[in-house]
């Protein structure tokens, strides 16, 4: 799963798609993630950073952020789902 | 409460109902000509003169006209009824009665109706010299909830209790009547007054994303316990610190039902299972209609005035069901 190369993203948590013209916006954990998946990081890369830096446990941690995906998915801000 | 200060209103009033009513000089607001005549009957066989009074209905400018209940007033229905009752001298009138409507967001729709009232009043007073007790304007005052469909927040479109007040005693007021024999102003403000002193808490019992991708929280109260979700869109806050970022969700209860659905479309902070929630403004209506079905009903606990917590209600159990269930004989023998 791939964060798609033009996506823009501002401090604030902006998040525009230059290729629709749709923007969003999200919290500074949702920017971390998309942050550490632009760098190529992988779901348990991502669960040892997140757990390490909040107080949240893993399956929590799991539930949100597949959650999260698959909202990126949905917007098409990532592309690349898992193939059966 | 003794029962010469009950006003008796509704459509179903059994002969026993009205005997007791008779009996304890009650005030009997009559809703349709059976009624009328059955108390009549009932007069004579008692030898009593039953205080009346007669339900109007009206064109008050708002639609539904609620004419199910009552005398019409426009059609001749209402002075009608008026005449069949001062002429036959076996009941007193001492009221007019109307209840124009529910959540009612117009002032001057009260107004019409006050006017309509007391121009029946004076016709009375014209025609056979008798004052008429009271008039009662019934109740259908809006609360602060927000009415499903409707663009605006309730808390903004609600008139106050300024503005009714405003549009009655002027239209009362201007009828021409004699100052001191004014009637008497009943109101009906139920809703309008404890709605906003019930909350509801509930708790999260999971999120999901449905397929075109909203966010849907399940609470643990669904439209058994909150009736009134099905005509207002309620108020919710967390109960919990949050934070400022939001996501649009859909709200469902527990039931195992499609329209079990609290809010279709609120905006609040993402919330985790065991998450709290208060709704608001949910003290008129929910604990005479909800129902019993998958869920238990809760307990219901009053703060009083110096902020004392004290259950008034206790929370359903199985022998709440059980207790009202009788069981045939020929059933009791069997085995599983």
């Amino acid at each position: 799963m791939n964060i798609k190369k033009n996506i823009a993203l501002s401090d604030s948590g902006f998040v525009f798609d230059p290729s629709s013209g749709d923007s969003f916006s999200t919290n500074p954990i949702g920017l971390e993630i998309i942050k550490l998946l632009q760098n190529g990081k992988s779901a348990d890369d991502i669960k040892k950073h997140i757990t390490g830096a909040y107080m949240t446990d893993g399956d929590s941690f799991e539930k949100d952020f597949y959650d999260f995906v698959n909202m990126l998915q949905k917007l098409k801000i990532a592309d690349g789902a898992e193939k059966k | 409460m003794p029962g010469s200060k009950i006003i008796f209103n509704g459509p179903d009033k059994t002969e026993t109902d009205l005997k007791l009513a008779i009996e304890n000089n009650s005030l009997i607001h009559i809703d349709h000509l059976d009624e009328l005549y059955l108390i009549k009957e009932l007069a004579v066989e008692m030898n009593k003169k039953p205080r009346v009074a007669i339900r109007v209905n009206m064109d008050t400018g708002v639609y539904p006209i609620w004419d199910r209940f009552g005398f019409n007033y426009e059609n001749g229905q209402a002075w009608d009824a008026i005449n069949k009752i001062m002429l036959n001298d076996k009941m007193e009138l001492v009221g007019l009665h109307s209840h124009i409507g529910t959540f009612m967001l117009s002032p001057n729709a009260y107004g019409i109706a006050a006017s309509k009232l007391s121009d029946l009043a004076l016709g009375i007073k014209k025609k056979y010299k008798k004052n008429i007790q009271y008039l009662d304007l019934g109740g259908g005052f809006a609360s602060k909830n927000t009415l499903k469909g409707s663009y605006l927040q309730g808390v903004d479109t609600s008139p106050t209790f300024d503005q009714y007040a405003e549009a009655i005693s002027t239209a009362i007021l201007n009828a021409g009547f004699v100052e001191d024999e004014l009637p008497l102003l009943l109101l009906e403000s139920g809703r309008s007054l404890i709605d906003e002193a019930g909350s509801l808490l509930g708790t999260v019992i999971s999120n999901k994303r449905l397929s075109d991708g909203r966010r849907a929280t399940i609470m643990d109260f669904g439209v058994n316990i909150l009736f009134t979700s099905f005509w207002y869109d309620h108020k919710i806050s967390p109960a919990q610190d949050f934070s400022q970022y939001t996501e649009d969700a859909v709200l469902y209860g527990p039931l195992c039902m499609n329209i079990d659905v609290i809010r279709e479309n609120v905006t609040l902070p993402p919330l985790k299972r065991d998450d709290h929630v208060v709704v608001h403004t949910v003290g008129a209506y929910n604990m005479t209609q909800w129902m019993q079905f998958i869920a238990m009903r809760p307990a219901v606990v009053m703060i009083d005035m110096n902020e004392k917590a004290h259950v008034i209600r206790n929370r359903e159990t199985l022998d709440s069901i059980e207790s009202a269930e009788v069981m045939p004989e020929y059933l009791k023998k069997f085995k599983l």
